[in-house]
């Protein structure tokens, strides 16, 4: 984005602009998951007893240690606002930097929670493990809603990536609104994330 | 074709394929956009053609009930989500909404030419399926015939529409903001065309419909690659969830396909009756009504489908509702064209074919609203009559409005006036002929999606079929004349209609900039003088 549109007056009405259309863009995602979420709680419902038993198979130290890292990166993000107002770029690589790093151990860590559940044939198709009603389907919903959140957390950490390597090369101040719509899009997934761990992890065991 | 236009416009700026195929410029990616959804017409179009070929005869004339079955889904699937949901916002829209802003492009240029790369990868992954063989479930892809019993590319296909409506949802987040954001100083809400009107409430729809439609999807593929009984009631799913969401998307992406037709028609009216528009606030605030209603009346395609009749009367006391800001759009253009001094112009035409056929489909879409007589109707041939005339009748007619009345902007040639009005005659008359029968057919009680029939329904069918040639033969004129046009038509000035918006106040065709300085809007784009009073102060509309 080197320069400013022909459509536009200044590069601030083009970053502002931007910014707008990143806020509709996520009310557009919050019905793409909104639709999951219905269909989730609707069989939640009507089948207790088989998503509760299905819940306690999951990992729940994987899912929570994933929970605190996602809101730590989120977190991060957050707290890099200032330091691109106030002009501190190395502050701001730094942080960026680290919630990609955060970002990283997530996706990490919810591999190696798929390899465990595939392992203990989780996944809702032939020789699937479980046999209460209902069990299947919240297997469906964990694996299309985590590979959905998952593919969201790559798309974030792919603007993260850009963010940097603009942060290396632009004046920071410059940055203001590509990182707010940045951090607006990192809220979202940690958001999407909030509402998953308790229908995940947590609607068996409490 | 020999293109000889002015120095510099948009078309020949630099000629080469590249440079179209990577262009950001809203007017060209309107143009790949309008090429590749007229390819997809007259092939859901051809398939229309086989379907009709078909019930000539009451044993069915040339094809297996299974083909028949594959023709009308690919008829279904390709019209609804190839060619009727994208092609006026995004062919005619795209074109113009810039132009009309004052803006120079579409607030996101590069997002724009991806949701056109999205919408022919999608529309190719899908017609590949249809074309290995196809699917035979009908374009609602309703479970649990589509996990359990068709046979077919299911997933595929849908895959395809998974993809094409991420292409309209970045459509829809690009006209939104580049309405709030990119309008020239002066142009307040109340000065904005209908057209903006109406593209903005179809955006909504766009950007909050479209993702339930993609969620749904993704569950039914799951379903059906993997037998997890989401929807399939066999594996312990619940196929009336299926339908609540397919048709959560599905009924209001119905206005999408007639939303921007309203808006075409409340541009050309006043243009060609030398009016100002009758009521300019309750044309516009109906458009944004039709768009919010439209969001609570799914329940009525589920009236016979098993839903409590409590949530059925709620639906249809709603479904009545959305008549209300549909009727005004019509009155308030009868008011337009009271007392105006008419021009039977070829948009005009269209525009005026467009009332009458939106009057009949709206009006019978209350029978299909009213829970007693839809039990008698629905799953008949009055539901398919009932929604062509909404969704081929109408929205057609204010697509071909649009384009003949844009034409001379977009191509910087005249089309022959003649031939114009004669395709307009001609497929209003084919259009009425294919498919008014089919309302009587439909009160007879003959049921859809039925590859045979009865021989006593076989007069009012043969009709159809005769009216369907019609139509046929009425929608290639256009395409013929067209294309001269591009070549020998004569040369279009900047503002042959005399009309009053901005996209009129720049050359023919625009240069690629659209504008070199930033307009000023003082006032509305409908104050045409009165004719009796003389010419009078162009004050707001």
């Amino acid at each position: 984005m080197a320069e400013t549109g022909i459509q536009y007056e200044s590069p601030s009405h083009e970053a502002e602009t931007a910014q707008a259309g990143m806020w509709l863009f996520l009310a557009s995602e919050f019905l793409f998951f909104g639709g999951l979420f219905l269909v989730w709680t609707i069989y939640r419902v009507t089948l207790p007893d088989g998503f509760a038993a299905a819940s306690r198979h999951t990992n729940i130290v994987i899912g929570a240690v994933n929970t605190v890292l996602l809101l730590v990166s989120g977190a991060c993000l957050s707290a890099g606002l200032p330091a691109v107002q106030s002009g501190n770029g190395r502050m701001f690589r730094r942080i960026l930097s680290g919630a990609l790093v955060i970002a990283l151990l997530f996706l990490a860590l919810k591999g190696l929670e798929w390899h465990e559940d595939l392992n203990e044939h989780l996944f809702p198709a032939a020789h699937f493990a479980l046999s209460e009603r209902g069990a299947g389907l919240f297997f469906c919903f964990y694996f299309v809603a985590t590979f959905l959140h998952g593919a969201h957390m790559v798309a974030g950490i792919v603007l993260l990536l850009w963010l940097l390597r603009r942060a290396r090369s632009e004046p920071v101040a410059s940055l203001r609104m590509p990182a707010e719509s940045v951090t607006l899009y990192w809220a979202f997934v940690d958001l999407i994330w909030i509402v998953l761990f308790p229908l995940i992890y947590l609607s068996g065991r409490v | 074709m020999s293109l000889t236009l002015p120095a510099r416009s948009y078309l020949t700026e630099d000629g080469r394929l590249r440079s179209w195929l990577l262009s950001t410029d809203h007017k060209r990616i309107g143009l790949l956009y309008l090429g590749t959804t007229t390819a997809f017409f007259f092939l859901g179009g051809a398939a229309a053609a086989l379907v009709r070929l078909q019930l000539i005869e009451p044993d069915g004339a040339i094809v297996s009930p299974e083909t028949y079955n594959r023709l009308f889904t690919m008829h279904g699937v390709i019209m609804v989500w190839f060619f009727l949901v994208p092609v006026v916002p995004a062919a005619l829209g795209n074109f113009i909404l810039p132009l009309m802003l004052g803006a120079r492009d579409l607030a996101f240029p590069r997002l724009n030419l991806l949701s056109w790369y999205l919408f022919v990868f999608g529309g190719l992954l899908s017609l590949s399926a249809l074309a290995a063989g196809g699917v035979d479930t009908g374009w609602t892809f309703y479970t649990p015939l589509t996990s359990d019993y068709a046979k077919g590319h299911i997933v595929l296909v849908t895959a395809g529409i998974f993809i094409a409506g991420f292409s309209t949802i970045a459509t829809g987040v690009n006209f939104i903001i580049t309405i709030h954001r990119l309008r020239a100083p002066g142009l307040t809400l109340y000065r904005l065309p209908l057209f903006v009107w109406s593209l903005y409430a179809t955006s909504v729809i766009f950007v909050l419909a479209t993702p339930v439609l993609a969620i749904t999807l993704v569950l039914l593929a799951f379903e059906t690659i993997f037998h997890v009984g989401v929807f399939d009631p066999n594996l312990g799913g619940d196929p009336l969830l299926f339908q609540h969401l397919f048709w959560f998307y599905s009924h209001p992406a119905v206005y999408i396909m007639i939303l921007p037709g309203l808006g075409i028609v409340s541009e050309i009216i006043p243009v060609f009756s030398r009016r100002p528009i009758f009521g300019y606030k309750f044309v516009a605030w109906s458009s944004v009504a039709i768009s919010v209603i439209g969001f609570l009346v799914w329940g009525h395609h589920m009236f016979v489908a098993g839903t409590s009749v409590y949530a059925a009367i709620v639906f249809s006391m709603l479904s009545y509702l959305v008549a209300v800001p549909s009727a005004i759009k019509v009155f308030n253009w009868l008011g337009t064209l009271h007392k105006g001094s008419i021009r039977f112009d070829a948009p005009m035409l269209y525009a005026l074919g467009f009332i009458g056929l939106f009057t009949i489909g709206g009006l019978t879409g209350l029978f299909l609203a009213a829970l007693a007589s839809d039990v008698h109707l629905t799953q008949t041939y009055f539901v398919v009559a009932h929604f062509h005339y909404i969704m081929v009748g109408a929205m057609v007619s204010a697509l071909f409005a649009g384009l003949h009345y844009w034409w001379p902007k977009i191509t910087g040639r005249m089309y022959p006036e003649v031939w114009g009005r004669l395709a307009a005659l001609l497929i209003f008359f084919g259009f009425n002929l294919t498919f008014f029968p089919q309302f009587i057919l439909g009160f007879q009680g003959m049921p859809r999606r039925y590859a045979t029939y009865p021989a006593h329904f076989q007069v009012l069918n043969v009709l159809s079929s005769a009216g369907a040639t019609i139509l046929a033969a009425a929608y290639l004129l256009p395409l013929g004349y067209f294309a001269w046009s591009l070549a020998r038509g004569e040369r279009a000035p900047a503002n042959p209609w005399g009309a009053l918006g901005l996209e009129w106040q720049v050359p023919s065709p625009p240069p690629v900039e659209n504008f070199r300085e930033t307009p000023t809007v003082t006032g509305s784009p409908y104050a045409y003088p009165p004719m009796e009073d003389g010419v009078q102060d162009a004050a707001d509309g």
